[in-house]
């Protein structure tokens, strides 16, 4: 969007309270943030949200952190749950129980377990059906709430609770699920990666697109976990650009099936420069572990060029 | 006017939601349970309602839209059997505690394993402690009238909890059995238009549902809900004295059949409760003073006014559909003689386990429990406990 | 029924609770202050500023109240003091300084 302003955006009321008991420097709730920015004023909103750290700490009996309507079910639900809220919606349009002039938009919020792993069968039957709602997941790589244990949006060789480092073993031995793919092959109308840069302004056009597309959308959204991840709290948003840099993350979307790059760095830097910032993968600069390295160089850049391949159709 | 027609359970119960006309329905298919969503989408189709359908892909999701509907403001319902019920077990418990009034049709069926499609009470008896009003129906008819009155309960401001409205698989879905169906406009009046004060789609009032709540608040929540639950038995019976008035068939906690002066008394529940009813009459005529308590609420569970009615007789038979693996009896049984000796009721009660995954049960073994509970009292006979009927031995 | 959460604490009686345990207004959040939790503290020095807008996003508490395209001070009540908006700053008009004060 040419048009974009971070003066403009920043001067919309904000709709996510502070109060909230997420981590100092939590990614999730600057995504979050982002992404209810793109609301228009005056449109309301219902925002759901799959069990984790996002829903034990912005619903705490009696505390919401929510200026909007909002409804927490359970962790593997988020997609079906909101997909009953988006039908109410649509039949007390119908039945004239709602103003006609009234509009409600449907967004609902889950982690990387709740998305990629638990939920992922009730995210994929709500894509199928296509409700009119857009579903975020805050991929921080692992499942935060419960105490950083490996996700299937865990990458490859990270220190997880549940994939420790040790004598016999490197880290998690498998690579990433690529969610935003799978998502994009339901063929649904809009399909975005993102994460957190400079002006936001990905984010935030990102954001829009999915809200204002009819039918279902889904945003995956990187937001680092400084207490997961081991980097520097107030590092986040280096953290983010090292790895939009890299190719780690590539930001894309898929907008009524085309594939299109929103970002192609001019020097795609190498991986280590990513994961040297975080004590997830300090093992991997140890001393002969050098082919460890490789090996995520090497899978950074197949799915890059796959990307590329993709967009380029 | 009554209209006089024949249908099996699954399409009375769809017939009533016609009526009712509700706002949404998620449902996922499961035998025996499955014509249900089928009969609705069917109605949808050719225009005779407009409910809004969301065919989900599973009945986690489907008890899951339900809550998300019912919270925004939308009378919701959906059905399910057996598995599809242990499936969103979690979610029972969640519309419960969120306090939400929707309805669910539960065509009773066995729970695995091993895997069998026919009835017996396991799934609603694992559903017990979820909070929870359950209703059993004996008949068609009966699952007919008890969906109509689902949401004047749930929906009064003294109970706001879900209901679930039990029917035998196959015995009573697939049945065709005479029914007297009442007209819409009767029925559209008696069940009146769903207006929750706070709901999600509310413009301007938002509403925050689903809370972490840290220990300090969740004893008093659960206390809530148990008052919303006990309120609920007088709610009942306030709906049923209504329902009678459009109907003229009248409903209560429980049915007492030729009770009176019976010395021997069948506690059961669901299509069986026919069965014993005839085994009763059989043996009236042979000058056999029994009877039969046929429960229709099993929650709230009406453990006093059970002990009130079964004070005179001599014995009890508690029939139990369902296995409940710990020896000291099925769920009945166990709750049924905790409500005796709590009320101080010290009569004779042996605890019968019938009909596992569709098990026949015959007038001929309804009768052969009264005989056995005659011979204990009479002849000092020693009785078994707890003990299984037709069991191969 | 719009919901007081001034009147909700966890000594409150449980028919004094909200029925589902369900919160019948937004933002109710507001009155629990995260900035007890901070051990580092962010100074603004306005002077430097040039209201880039930068530090504003950034903020996971929003803690950086922008106003007619301007943010304003801190909001000290909620900021947890996380430190991010000092790393992003470009004008080094927020500095981070040990304690809560």
């Amino acid at each position: 969007m040419s048009d974009y302003s971070l003066k403009t955006i920043m001067n919309k009321p904000e709709r996510l309270a502070p109060g909230h008991r997420m981590c100092a420097g939590c990614g999730a709730t600057i995504g979050v943030r982002a992404v209810l920015r793109a609301l228009h004023e005056g449109d309301h909103a219902v925002i759901g949200n799959a069990t984790g750290c996002l829903e034990v700490s912005s619903f705490m009996y009696p505390y919401t952190a929510w200026e909007d309507s909002y409804i927490h079910n359970a962790f593997e639900n988020a997609g079906a749950t909101l997909s009953g809220v988006e039908t109410a919606y649509r039949v007390l349009k119908k039945r004239g129980k709602l103003p006609e002039d009234t509009t409600f938009k449907f967004i609902t919020f889950g982690g990387d377990g709740g998305t990629y792993d638990i939920g992922f069968q009730s995210l994929s039957g709500a894509m199928e059906r296509g409700h009119d709602m857009v579903y975020v997941c805050y991929d921080n790589g692992a499942y935060m709430n419960t105490g950083i244990q490996r996700s299937s949006a865990t990458p490859m060789y990270a220190d997880t609770t549940t994939t420790p480092v040790g004598k016999k073993s490197n880290g998690k031995m498998q690579n990433r699920k690529d969610l935003a793919s799978i998502i994009a092959d339901h063929n649904v109308p809009y399909v975005a990666q993102t994460t957190l840069t400079q002006n936001f302004e990905d984010i935030h056009r990102k954001s829009e697109k999915a809200i204002y597309t009819e039918g279902a959308s889904f945003l995956n959204i990187m937001t680092p976990c400084p207490r997961g991840w081991r980097y520097d709290t107030p590092d986040i948003m280096k953290i983010c650009k090292l790895a939009v840099d890299t190719c780690y993350w590539p930001l894309f979307e898929v907008d009524h099936g085309k594939w299109i790059l929103s970002y192609e760095p001019k020097k795609k830097l190498p991986i280590e420069d990513f994961l040297k910032e975080q004590g997830r993968f300090k093992h991997l600069f140890k001393k002969g572990n050098e082919d460890l390295l490789e090996q995520f160089q090497a899978e950074v850049d197949r799915r890059w060029e796959d990307l590329l391949y993709k967009c380029a159709r | 006017m009554a209209i006089k027609e024949r249908m099996s359970g699954n399409e009375a119960v769809s017939y009533a939601i016609r009526q009712i006309n509700p706002d949404v329905m998620p449902a996922f298919p499961i035998t025996p349970s499955t014509e249900i969503p089928q009969l609705v989408s069917t109605y949808i189709a050719n225009g005779e309602m407009d409910t809004e359908f969301i065919p989900v892909e599973s009945e986690h999701s489907s008890m899951s839209a339900a809550i998300g509907a019912e919270s925004a403001g939308a009378r919701s319902l959906t059905a399910t059997s057996s598995a599809g019920l242990a499936l969103m077990w979690e979610e029972l418990l969640l519309a419960a505690s969120n306090r939400l009034p929707l309805v669910l049709a539960l065509v009773n069926r066995t729970l695995s394993g091993p895997i069998n499609i026919n009835c017996d009470h396991s799934d609603g008896m694992g559903a017990r402690d979820t909070g929870w009003i359950q209703i059993y129906a004996e008949n068609n008819q009966e699952a007919y009238d008890n969906f109509i009155q689902a949401y004047p309960i749930a929906e009064d401001d003294r109970v706001h909890l879900p209901v679930m409205i039990c029917q035998d698989g196959f015995i009573t879905s697939h049945a065709v059995e005479n029914i007297m169906l009442l007209e819409d406009a009767p029925v559209k009046e008696f069940v009146g238009e769903y207006e929750p004060e706070e709901y999600l789609l509310n413009p301007g009032k938002p509403i925050a549902v689903g809370p972490y709540a840290v220990s300090n608040y969740v004893m008093e929540a659960k206390k809530n809900q148990e008052i919303a639950l006990e309120n609920s038995k007088e709610v009942i019976l306030e709906v049923a004295k209504k329902f009678y008035k459009i109907s003229g068939r009248e409903y209560g906690l429980f049915e007492e059949y030729r009770t009176e002066d019976a010395d021997y008394i069948m506690l059961i529940m669901g299509s069986a409760a026919g069965t014993a009813k005839q085994a009763v009459d059989d043996l009236r005529e042979r000058g056999k003073k029994v009877g039969v308590l046929k429960l229709r609420v099993f929650r709230p569970f009406p453990a006093k006014e059970i002990a009130m009615a079964l004070r005179n007789c001599k014995a009890v038979a508690i029939m139990d559909r369902c296995e409940s693996y710990n020896g000291n009896g099925g769920p009945l049984g166990s709750e049924v003689n905790a409500g005796l000796f709590r009320n101080k009721t010290m009569i004779e009660t042996v605890n019968y386990i019938y009909g596992l995954a569709g098990r026949d049960f015959t007038v001929g073994d309804a009768c052969s429990i009264f005989a056995e509970l005659e011979d204990m009292i009479v002849n000092g006979k020693e009785i078994e406990q707890y003990q299984y009927v037709r069991l191969r031995k | 029924m719009r919901t007081d959460i001034t009147k909700i604490t966890e000594k409150t009686p449980h028919d004094k609770l909200t029925e589902g345990l369900m919160i019948f207004e937004g933002a109710t959040s507001k009155l629990f202050m995260t900035g007890e939790w901070r051990t580092n503290t962010p100074v603004f020095y306005e002077d430097k500023c040039k209201q880039c807008l930068l530090c504003a996003p950034v903020c996971p508490d929003s803690s950086i109240p922008v106003k007619d395209g301007k943010r304003l001070a801190f909001d000290m009540d909620h900021c947890k003091g996380c430190g991010i908006c000092a790393n992003v700053c470009p004008f080094g008009a927020i500095e981070m300084k040990e304690g809560n004060e």
